[in-house]
């Protein structure tokens, strides 16, 4: 009965709603990319240079804010490669999303000791204020997240450009012919996907720690795709699993201790959620159609 | 000539490197430009790259740092054959280290030409099996087994390092497991030649014999046809009679067992445990090995010798101000330009076929 109180208490709800934050951001890019049928697997490491590029912005500049828009400037020049690579060269989309995040990594790292001559983590560099709304008091970019989710939801759902968005996704030749820039509407999607990203991993840094630390996303742009996968590309969908996902990392987080469990174990529930999530709940509906596939105008 | 096995296999595999060649140096050209950043002269970084790599006994060392390398790219090569993903060389390569060390200390009293065996075949199985979920989930129940296998890396990291050290040893604060037993350990060249500086050890050989055993069986084998066939065109081999998802299973299986052979040596000629700083990335680094090597296993070989190279020369760089994650970041433009080139080399193909056909 304890650990049920435990587990359903105020304090574990709070740190769903602040770990939540990134995945709802990086879900939503994912939405943006996958939508028009570009898989992007590399918001993992686009979130980790944007958590980097916060931290460098504050530090730069001395404002948390300017280390937001940095994160969000860099999470554009990052995808900027993906929609390069993918959807001018057609490379194959996920060894595009491998390398970025295998890049990103070494990026992280190698710029921690050109910049702080450290190799671990940044020095402390700061954070983003919080606002107190009522009982509500978070960083600013939880507010941000939780208002970006019915945004997000009209411009794909109620816009002639969501409309767009959509039919480049599941049917590129159709889309072609009705005089739609399959190429160019690729292209912004990933960028969107980069800035969204980018503000997501500034969540982690300047949201949360106020400092960079090396992997800190530990796969959380990868959980934020199954998030997106799980809610079945929509925006809301995504937000709900969202929750869930930073429901058991705030579980896993947290001091409860689950019966014959041990302790370094607990750690691995986010993870482990997310494959029987993947596994039970989702099977292989629901993807945009084109998803995946280059689109070049000649073929059929 | 023509039917002969070696023209057939290498002449490829030559026309690969050519490409890899060029990939690689459009690599370090704009890996030069981040060498910048540390006020340190690239050509300077790159001539003790090179000299670190290659000059002397430093050879023997990029033999041993390509070893797990080989083997890792061998793995994720075996499951791009098949059409999947493998993300999780990293976690399968865990599973199989924290295995082969358990075995190699837990088994007393056997003679080594059982024990070391042993442990092996135990690793390559925890491995393969550790890669089987994924497989299995994606057989069975279509969940994409990228995002499976990269969710498995983090269980690996945290059942084997946070939990599993702690858990085989009596003592907390332990940075590893207990040493394994002699008759575990696999001969090092170094000790036969009586040179203590040479590190290459018998996974090496191992590792060729991996890359050996990936072309047989893929080539050779009824089961390498059809799981070739399932990564070709998996509705196509279907309806040619293939049972897909065992394919897939047993694809997954393969290559999990061979990144797990990668751990299994890391442990058995290098540390004689597993340490807390097992996870190296050599699974993320067999990556780019398998896509630079095109997935032929005698190419992923050269390949893997290649990343030792750099790998091995970065220590050399490290020394002279350019931090040695520049290496990872060589790595990351590799795979792209691989993958542009690639595209491309389609590209000029089909153009070349569209004019024959004129």
């Amino acid at each position: 009965m304890d650990i049920i109180l435990q587990i359903f208490s105020l304090t574990i709800l709070w740190s769903t709603i602040r770990l939540a934050t990134p995945l709802i951001l990086a879900s939503l890019g994912g939405i943006f990319s996958e939508r028009s049928g570009v898989i992007n697997i590399a918001l993992e490491g686009i979130m980790l240079v944007g958590a980097f590029a916060g931290i460098y912005g504050m530090h730069l500049t001395g404002s948390a804010w300017f280390g937001v828009l940095f994160s969000i400037i860099v999470g554009l020049l990052i995808a900027g490669i993906h929609a390069v690579v993918t959807v001018k060269f057609k490379t194959n989309q996920v060894v595009s999303g491998t390398a970025i995040n295998i890049l990103a990594s070494g990026l992280t790292v190698f710029l921690l000791d050109v910049v702080w001559n450290v190799s671990g983590s940044s020095p402390r560099i700061g954070r983003l204020p919080t606002w107190t709304l009522g009982p509500l008091s978070f960083n600013p970019i939880v507010y941000i997240a939780f208002i970006m989710v019915p945004v997000v939801w009209v411009v794909l759902y109620k816009t002639p450009w969501g409309l767009r968005i959509r039919a480049v996704g599941e049917h590129p030749h159709a889309a072609d012919t009705m005089g739609i820039n399959v190429n160019r509407i690729r292209f912004i999607c990933v960028m969107l996907s980069g800035a969204f990203g980018g503000i997501a991993g500034a969540a982690l840094s300047l949201g949360e720690l106020g400092i960079f630390q090396r992997e800190m996303t530990a796969g959380r742009g990868f959980i934020a795709l199954a998030a997106m996968i799980f809610g079945k590309w929509n925006p809301v969908g995504a937000f709900l699993a969202s929750l869930l996902f930073a429901f058991a990392q705030a579980i896993s987080l947290s001091a409860i201790n689950i019966p014959f469990i041990p302790r370094e174990l607990i750690n691995t529930l986010p993870y482990i959620v997310t494959i029987i999530v993947l596994a039970t709940f989702v099977g292989k509906s629901a993807a945009p159609k084109a998803v995946g596939k280059a689109y070049d105008k000649g073929e059929r | 000539m023509k039917n002969n096995v070696y023209f057939k296999y290498l002449k490829p595999a030559s026309i690969e490197l050519l490409y890899a060649g060029l990939s690689i140096l459009v690599a370090l050209i704009i890996g030069a430009f981040f060498i910048l950043f540390t006020e340190t002269s690239p050509l300077v970084a790159y001539q003790r790259m090179f000299e670190g790599a290659f000059s002397g006994n430093n050879i023997y060392a990029t033999l041993f740092r390509s070893t797990p390398l080989i083997l890792t790219g061998l793995a994720v090569a075996f499951a791009f054959r098949s059409g999947l993903f493998n993300i999780g060389a990293e976690g399968q390569y865990l599973i199989g280290a924290f295995t082969a060390a358990w075995a190699g200390f837990y088994f007393t009293n056997l003679p080594r030409i059982i024990h070391l065996p042993l442990v092996l075949i135990l690793a390559i199985i925890a491995g393969g099996l550790w890669a089987s979920i994924a497989g299995f989930l994606k057989a069975k129940l279509g969940a994409n087994e990228v995002i499976n296998t990269i969710m498995l890396n983090y269980i690996a990291i945290y059942l084997t390092i946070s939990y599993g050290i702690r858990a085989v040893n009596e003592q907390p604060g332990q940075p590893g497991t207990p040493f394994i037993l002699s008759t575990a350990r696999i001969g090092n060249l170094g000790e036969i030649m009586n040179v203590p500086a040479i590190r290459v050890h018998g996974g090496f050989i191992i590792a060729l014999l991996a890359a050996l055993f990936m072309w047989y069986f893929m080539w050779k084998t009824k089961s390498g046809y059809e799981i070739r066939a399932v990564g070709l065109n998996s509705h196509a081999a279907e309806y040619g009679g293939v049972n897909v998802a065992k394919n897939v299973i047993l694809a997954m299986f393969i290559s999990g067992a061979l990144a797990g052979l990668a751990g299994a040596g890391e442990v058995l000629g290098t540390h004689s445990r597993f340490i807390q700083g097992m996870n190296a990335g050599h699974g993320f680094t067999g990556i780019a090995v398998a896509l630079v090597g095109n997935n032929n296993p005698f190419a992923v070989v050269l390949s893997g010798l290649l990343f030792g190279a750099l790998s091995q020369g970065g220590f050399a760089m490290g020394r002279v101000g350019v931090p040695r994650d520049i290496v990872t970041i060589i790595q990351a433009l590799v795979i792209f330009s691989i993958a542009i080139s690639q595209v491309i080399r389609t590209h000029l193909a089909k153009k070349r076929a569209k004019e024959a056909a004129k």
